[in-house]
């Protein structure tokens, strides 16, 4: 019979595993949202100047449109957010505890920039009717600097759990002294920042793309959807090839800051120079089987020479290895993978637009938009699996274990199922209100704007 | 004051922001809840709506504001809270989830039924949220959160002091949206519907007051230390908080509307800092206090010079969102 002790151990083995997969679930789901809250306001000012600028009554109304469905996915943003902010205390206390008066100080900051973007985003939704055209369109501009701040701050924070520095700690673990600033600014905030930044206007943009790609496809093929369509691709497509820089330096510095990270996303078991670089597979501890290799491209793409030695996971000691390599393996792949993808289209638009004026005419460009958006979400989640997944067993690199960090109370499981059912039960809740604000727009055709997202029955009914 | 010393006003400025324009959205849901069926409640749902639409995401950012400088400036509190009072939390968090999605979705889905759910949904967690953020407000003040984490997890709450206090939480921002709820019909030129939040605030208030004075028996039994305090330290702000209440009595019952909100916010504010100098200098009664849970210096001056910034940056954008809403410039109509 197991002791107590042991008992107590695998209570908390299962507490580990359960707040884990919860954190996982509810970061991914709010992630979605988070990226259109980040990049909802250039999309939707760059319709709203070009509406103001070409008296152009489509942009007009797409800019009208969007900020509509930004008020429905800004709420459940909102609320999915303010579930992370109890989940750091409810799942992680230790964590809490010990670090929150280090990496708090960047959520103070993200404090400033949610106000500012909820404020701003009231004025800018609400105020369409009543405030003139250019006051209207300044209104909105404090959400555009306020999503990329706040995506700064949070991921700063992320970055500093990655490379954490600017503390000091006395004999007992305990913090005794900060240093602000370069707690805000680890090593790490160079590249995660900017990849995470690109990444959600990524996903906005070609998320909104598709919507109407889907459209054109349905044979809807006037001005409305054209646009609709170019805006947020155009910007998405121009942030492409910046992103696939971004990654690259990405990749370079974990490689330098976090090599167990890089070994274990890259299967790399032996330190060395000349290591391949694998395309997908299963990795074992023999190295990747089932992939395509590339020999001596992983030394090559980290020092840009093959005699650059990689560390490998047998200079890592075992208890610091990250788990579940082929996921990472195969996530770091995937968002690669898609990344060059969308290059390709990318270039495809880049290239009809430069021969004709014109989208590419064929019907399969519209079928690779339609599935852009919902790959560029796929891709953000792998980046985070590899960032998160490859940071275990650290919740804070270095300096504190996850399995330390995890709460003692009982029933996290219980709490993640329900969870699990609240957020789908959320989730298709917002697809369907959103689909039935598009298909009430349809039937209303070019006059009837009067539907709102928040909308009283009887508009005026108190006066 | 020192450093940490500022840092707890901060928190409790945001507790008092929160519970006055969070707490008056939580209350108007409460309203929502008990207008009736769908034709008869149809005009002070519409009234509900339109005045909270606009404003409730901007409140809604002082509920994490305060986690975020809880955390920042008093971790170990922050942990000790959490890992004690994870019912209510939890409980509270899933309410805070229901409410806004609910909200934001009511009036974009089409026919009665799914309008209805969703009403009842958003009516129902603006009434569970307040009452188990009251719980964990009570444990605390009873002295239920032992500063190392981990205490009881359902009897730090279920005593009469925090089931007493979430009452309260539910009954204040039921007063305060009544009374927001007046002023806006008034604005509107409803007289109807001013009539029946009058009515509603009348009956809000007494049930708070009611709520108030049990309270203070419970105080009495379960939180010693801060009982004493606020008889003889808090006295000022407790006598604040009963005049400001008999004013606004007086107000209604007068048909008065002007000075109404600053009375009644006055009236709820002066509970709440009552509770703050009751406390002091414990952040958790009788075992923690705010020198000891502090964070490192510099984490404090951080937190100070963001709160610096927040008050020239985000309070006046805060007040020109007021204004516009209550001009009308802002809202449903002008979407």
């Amino acid at each position: 019979m197991p002791g107590p002790d042991a008992l107590l151990l695998a209570a908390s083995e299962s507490n580990l595993l359960a707040a884990r997969q919860m954190m996982a679930f509810t970061l991914g789901f709010h992630i979605v949202l988070a990226c259109i809250g980040v990049a909802f306001p250039a999309l939707v000012l760059t319709a709203n100047y070009i509406g103001l600028k070409r008296n152009d009554p489509d942009a007009m109304r797409l800019a009208r449109r969007w900020s509509k469905v930004a008020a429905v996915t800004f709420a459940v943003g909102a609320v999915t957010g303010t579930v992370l902010s109890f989940e750091f205390g409810l799942l992680w206390p230790e964590f809490m505890e010990r670090f929150g008066d280090v990496f708090g100080i960047a959520f103070a900051i993200e404090g400033l920039f949610f106000f500012t973007e909820a404020i701003f985003l009231a004025i800018y939704i609400y105020g369409w009717k009543r405030l003139g055209g250019w006051a209207h369109f300044w209104s909105g501009v404090p959400m555009l600097v306020a999503g990329i701040g706040g995506a700064f701050s949070v991921v700063a924070a992320n970055a500093w759990m990655n490379t954490p520095q600017g503390f000091t700690l006395d004999a007992a673990g305990r913090v005794v002294d900060t240093a602000p600033l370069e707690v805000l600014f680890s090593p790490a905030w160079v590249y995660e920042v900017p990849h995470m930044i690109l990444a959600a206007y990524m996903v906005a943009g070609f998320l909104f793309a598709s919507v109407y790609a889907v459209g054109m496809l349905k044979g809807r093929r006037d001005r409305h959807h054209r646009l609709g369509l170019l805006i947020p691709l155009t910007i998405a497509c121009a942030l492409t090839p910046v992103q696939i820089f971004v990654g690259d330096v990405a990749a370079r510095g974990v490689a330098d800051h976090q090599p167990a990270k890089f070994a274990g996303f890259e299967c790399i078991q032996e330190t060395g120079p000349n290591q391949t670089e694998y395309l997908g597979g299963i990795c074992t501890e023999d190295g990747v089987k089932g992939a395509i290799g590339i020999p001596g491209l992983d030394s090559w793409l980290v020092g840009f020479s093959t005699d650059t030695v990689v560390t490998g996971l047998n200079d890592i000691p075992p208890d610091e290895r990250p788990p579940a390599n082929t996921l990472l393996l195969l996530s770091f792949d995937a968002m690669v993978g898609i990344g060059f993808a969308m290059l390709a289209l990318a270039g495809w638009l880049a290239f009809a637009w430069w021969r004709r004026r014109d989208i590419p005419a064929t019907p399969w460009f519209l079928r690779a938009v339609s599935i852009s958006g919902v790959a560029a979400i796929v891709a953000v989640w792998c980046g985070w699996i590899v960032t998160e997944v490859g940071r275990q067993p650290w919740i804070v690199q270095g300096h504190m274990r996850t399995e330390e960090a995890v709460t003692e109370a009982e029933g996290i499981w219980f709490v993640f199922a329900g969870t699990m059912l609240l957020y789908a039960a959320l989730g298709a809740t917002t697809i369907l209100v959103l689909r039935g604000m598009a298909r009430r727009w349809r039937e209303q055709g070019e006059g009837g704007e009067a539907e709102t997202p928040y909308g009283p029955a009887e508009e005026g009914a108190g006066r | 004051m020192s450093k940490a010393d500022a840092c707890a006003a901060i928190l409790w400025f945001g507790a008092t922001m929160y519970a006055v324009f969070g707490g008056a959205d939580f209350g108007a849901g409460l309203w929502d809840l008990l207008a009736g069926g769908a034709e008869r409640g149809s005009r002070a749902r519409a009234r509900i709506q339109r005045s909270i639409t606009p404003v409730w995401e901007a409140n809604h950012v002082w509920l994490i504001f305060i986690l975020v400088v809880l955390w920042t400036a008093f971790p170990e509190v922050f942990a000790a809270i959490m890992s004690t009072l994870y019912v209510p939390l939890t409980l509270a968090a899933l309410g805070i989830v229901l409410r806004g999605a609910a909200f934001a979705f009511r009036k974009s889905v089409e026919g009665l039924p799914a309008r209805r759910a969703l009403g009842a949904t958003f009516a129902l967690s603006s009434v569970m949220t307040p009452f188990f953020m009251g719980t964990v407000v009570g444990a605390i003040a009873s002295g239920n959160v032992p500063p190392e984490g981990n205490g009881a997890a359902f009897s730090s709450w279920l005593e009469p002091l925090p089931l007493l206090t979430g009452a309260l939480f539910v009954a204040s921002g039921a007063y305060l949206a009544a009374i927001f709820l007046v002023a806006d019909s008034h604005r509107a030129g409803d007289s109807e519907m001013e009539g029946y939040f009058a009515g509603r605030a009348l009956a809000a208030g007494l049930v708070a007051g009611a709520l108030a004075v049990l309270g203070l028996v419970a105080l009495h039994a379960d939180a010693r230390y801060v009982y004493e305090r606020l008889i003889v330290e808090g006295l000022p702000l407790v006598i604040v908080s009963i005049l400001a209440g008999f004013g606004v009595l007086a107000l209604l019952l007068r048909r008065g509307r002007r000075g109404l909100r600053p009375l009644a916010i006055a009236a709820v504010a002066a509970v709440i800092w009552g509770w703050g100098v009751a406390q002091f200098p414990y952040l958790l009664p009788t075992s923690l206090d705010i020198a000891a849970a502090a964070a490192p210096g510099p984490t404090l001056t951080s937190v100070l010079v963001v709160f610096a910034v927040a008050a020239v940056t985000i309070l006046p954008a805060l007040g020109l969102l007021y204004t516009l809403a209550q001009r009308d410039i802002v809202g449903e109509s002008g979407e």
